[in-house]
């Protein structure tokens, strides 16, 4: 018999409760209705791919770990562990004596950022108290001046993690030195690149730590008011921001003299409405000033002229997570991680096909293989690997066979990538790289503010290019056309996005130029998947004339009699794939053959 | 003034509707879009009209807030359809197959890309990543995530949605009668 009761958590980010979590937390609170167990909510663990969650904590401190649930599953852990301690073998996925694959995603990441995350309750400021939250504006304040501030955040090595890379204690020391009788801190949650949620992750996980380090941050560079731009995609984030600087006005951490000192501060909340570009710096102060978000001239940077015209010094939410930690645990714990260059860790949205999919913080200087197969646990497919994309639509494709390359900034710009603000996208065989190329410049394209001509009027050429590659129509002059055009987008542009768009194009071009040749020159695709230059058959052999592909074809494309071999008129076949979809016999299968021998 | 009760009162006067929302944020450097995006939570979308309107008691000019609306994605011109899709084209859907759901959701839902169903029962949008890449491919729902769609699970949750769009007319219709 345990001595006491045990505390149950149940994941509910938005990835949890997309994957049905609501339903969960639902049935364990009905079940724990009559009992004093306590039952607490929880951000994201990180551990997408096994959601929903319910974590179950002895009052020993013995921790439980339950993945991949339906409600079925909670109302037996509830009756079976919770209520009578006999832990769930077969729903366990992390666990005292549980020997499972997944306990390396968490052994091998390294977590200072994280660390909070599916562990505290964010919609409570003194659970975040109680592992030290507010502790690092609360020694800045009664023993630091904001110059030894400033001193303690450029010794940690914290280089922005918004994309750039650029030293934080360089740039609030540039905001704290310009004149200005205002100035402002912005935090950038924007999270614009479209794969990536580490931002929105901590948002919702650790909510007050962002705070915390705007705050540190307000006091450092002498600002009384602080913006955080979120997108609006993002409703449970916003919602918890909100309830947090509530929280955190209540106890005197916001406001007016904060925890009695002379330094005041109070943070307001903007909405972004939809544009990639206003996560760019001065585009993002223009949408703030309620104007459309077209990027402008820098400099001056916005540390001279930022918000409304004032000192404003703008840092990633990642950032700002990471400030309170390099206070509180002083900087050299901090820059004792990582590379010379590139010191402590990063997050990453680890996605597409990766067996464990998730965020994870892993030190910098960690190598892409690392990630994918000893925390990520390989590809999901089991086919081959084929490569990685860092930086979103900025970033470049890395293909396997550079997989030993460490990730921090240098390494990265050394092979035509970028960190970027964390995405790391795994693709395997069945991936298209003309394909991912064209996917990202459709992004890009559309996402241009318009300003610049190379960038509004030069993508739409390299798309339309890279169109007619993917349809069969391509000429063997295109990929000069491309090269060409790509480095002139980037040198004729203002802002970062031009500037790196085109790299999507130049990385598979450098590293999957027999892709582009194998499109072009002999108009097929080696991953099947451009649709003009693959066929849907049915193989006479597998197939049993059981109809089924015939009803769900919604063209009419698929014919033929009962138990009889049915075909596929190719002329009317759109490429849907409801039909592999729903035979159940693999008949229908996909080709793409080289069509021209050159 | 609560988002419902908001539109509560956009029903009857949406006028005072308008009003009330210049008020609340005018005072505000910069509130052009927070305003915006209030008159579009209330009334699902912004009209022309409702800008004059906006423009009439804010002080800011039509064409500045006309600037606004069409450049931020966020912003519709017209109402959408009874149920709101938006199926996520991040990067890894994508990979998952994002194209394919759009097609099965635009066969099923007769929604041209981008628009309303003739019907005015469904309007399917792309959207980027919505932050759970782990279940690619995604799509929204209105207010539920639907995670690890194939299109035949697509077929699926459009049939049970208008089935359940029946049932709560029927239901609301027999309680009028009651
Ligand atoms: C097109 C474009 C999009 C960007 N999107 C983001 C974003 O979503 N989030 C972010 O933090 N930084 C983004 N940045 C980088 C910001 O301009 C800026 O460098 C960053 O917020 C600075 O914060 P840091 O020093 O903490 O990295 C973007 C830059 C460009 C050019
Ligand atoms: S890419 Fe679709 S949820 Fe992230």
């Amino acid at each position: 018999m345990r001595n006491g009761n045990p505390t149950v958590k149940v994941g509910l980010a938005t990835c949890a409760i997309a994957a049905g979590a609501a339903k969960v937390y639902e049935t364990v609170k009905e079940s724990l209705k009559d009992t004093d167990i306590t039952l607490e909510r929880a951000g994201c663990m990180g551990m997408c791919y096994s959601e929903p969650n319910i974590e179950v904590i002895e009052p020993d401190g013995v921790k439980y770990f339950y993945g991949n649930l339906t409600p079925e599953d909670a109302a037996v852990i509830v009756e079976e562990h919770v209520k009578k301690g006999n832990p769930v073998q077969e729903l366990l996925i992390l666990g005292e004596g549980c020997q499972t694959e997944d306990a390396s995603f968490l052994s091998k990441q390294h977590r200072i950022l994280l660390k909070n995350c599916g562990h505290i309750d964010p919609e409570d400021i003194e659970s975040y108290m109680a592992v030290g939250g507010y502790e690092g504006i609360r020694k800045a304040l009664t023993t630091m001046t904001p110059d030894e501030v400033i001193e303690e955040i450029k010794l940690s090595g914290l280089r922005g993690r918004g994309g750039a890379g650029f030293p934080t204690g360089m740039k609030w020391m540039f905001t704290r030195q310009a004149e200005g009788e205002q100035k402002y801190i912005v935090c950038n949650a924007d999270e614009g690149d479209p794969g990536a949620f580490m931002d929105r992750s901590i948002l919702e996980g650790d909510t007050h730590s962002v705070l915390e380090g705007m705050l540190i941050a307000g006091y450092a560079i002498g600002a009384s008011i602080g913006y955080v731009y979120i997108r609006a995609e993002y409703p449970l984030a916003i919602r918890r921001l909100k309830l947090g600087i509530a929280q955190a006005r209540e106890r005197g951490f916001l406001g007016k003299n904060v925890m009695g000192s002379t330094f005041s501060f109070d943070i307001n909340i903007r909405e972004g409405a939809g544009a990639f570009v206003c996560g760019e710096e001065t585009a993002l102060l223009m949408s703030i000033e309620g104007k459309r978000g077209m990027p402008r001239f820098r400099p001056p940077f916005p540390a001279q002229k930022g918000l409304f015209g004032y000192p404003t010094s703008i840092n990633n939410v990642e950032t700002f997570g990471n400030v309170p930690r390099i206070l509180h645990q002083g900087a050299s714990a901090y820059n004792s991680l990582g590379t010379e260059k590139s010191k402590g860790t990063k997050v990453f949205a680890l996605a597409g096909k990766i067996k464990r999919g998730g965020l994870v913080e892993i030190p910098m200087g960690t190598t892409i293989n690392e990630i994918v197969f000893a925390v990520g646990g390989g590809i999901s497919t089991g086919k081959p690997f084929k490569a990685v994309q860092t930086g979103g639509p900025s970033g470049g494709c890395i293909p396997a066979n550079l997989g030993d390359t460490p990730m921090d900034y240098e390494s990265l710009q050394k092979i035509g990538a970028i960190m970027g603000s964390g995405g790391l996208l795994v693709m395997d065989e069945e991936t298209c790289m003309v394909d991912v190329a064209k996917y990202f410049l459709d992004f890009t394209k559309e996402e241009s503010c318009g300003k610049c001509t190379f960038c509004r009027a030069g993508m739409n050429q390299m798309h339309k290019i890279l169109e007619r590659i993917c349809d069969g129509e391509g000429r063997e002059e295109d990929i000069a056309i491309l090269d060409d055009l790509a480095h002139k987008i980037k040198m004729g542009s203002l802002c970062g996005l031009g500037q790196t768009a085109p790299n999507p194009v130049l990385t598979t071009i450098r590293y999957f130029r027999n892709e582009y040749d194998a499109h072009v020159k002999e108009k097929y695709c080696p991953a099947k998947k451009c649709k003009a230059l693959i066929e849907y058959s049915i193989d006479p052999e597998a197939c049993t004339g059981c109809t089924l592909c015939a009803k769900q074809c919604p063209t009419d494309a698929i014919s033929g009699q009962r138990k009889e071999p049915f075909v596929i008129d190719d002329s009317k076949c759109v490429r849907c794939g409801l039909c592999i979809n729903s035979c159940r016999f693999e008949a229908i299968k996909v080709t793409s053959e080289p069509r021209v021998t050159v | 003034m609560e988002t419902n009760e908001l539109k509560v009162l956009a029903g009857e006067n949406p006028l005072f509707a308008i009003k009330e929302i210049v008020q609340r944020h005018n005072a505000y450097l910069g509130s052009a879009i927070p305003i915006l995006q209030d008159i579009q939570n209330t009334f699902g979308y912004v009209s022309p009209e409702m800008m004059m309107r906006v423009s009439d008691f804010s002080g800011i000019p039509v064409s500045e807030l006309y600037s606004i609306v069409t450049f931020y994605a966020q912003f519709r011109l017209e109402p959408i359809g009874e149920n709101l899709i938006q199926v996520c084209h991040g990067t890894a859907c994508h990979l998952a197959g994002a194209e394919k759901i759009t097609e099965a959701l635009q066969f099923e839902t007769k929604a041209p890309a981008g628009g309303t169903s003739p019907d005015r029962k469904f309007t399917v949008e792309k959207v980027a990543c919505i932050g759970c890449c782990s279940l690619a491919p995604v799509m929204n729902l209105n207010e539920d995530t639907h995670g690890r769609l194939t299109p035949d699970k697509v077929k699926k949750v459009i049939k049970a949605r208008l089935k359940a769009a029946e049932a709560e007319a029927e239901s609301k219709g027999g309680s009028k009668d009651a």
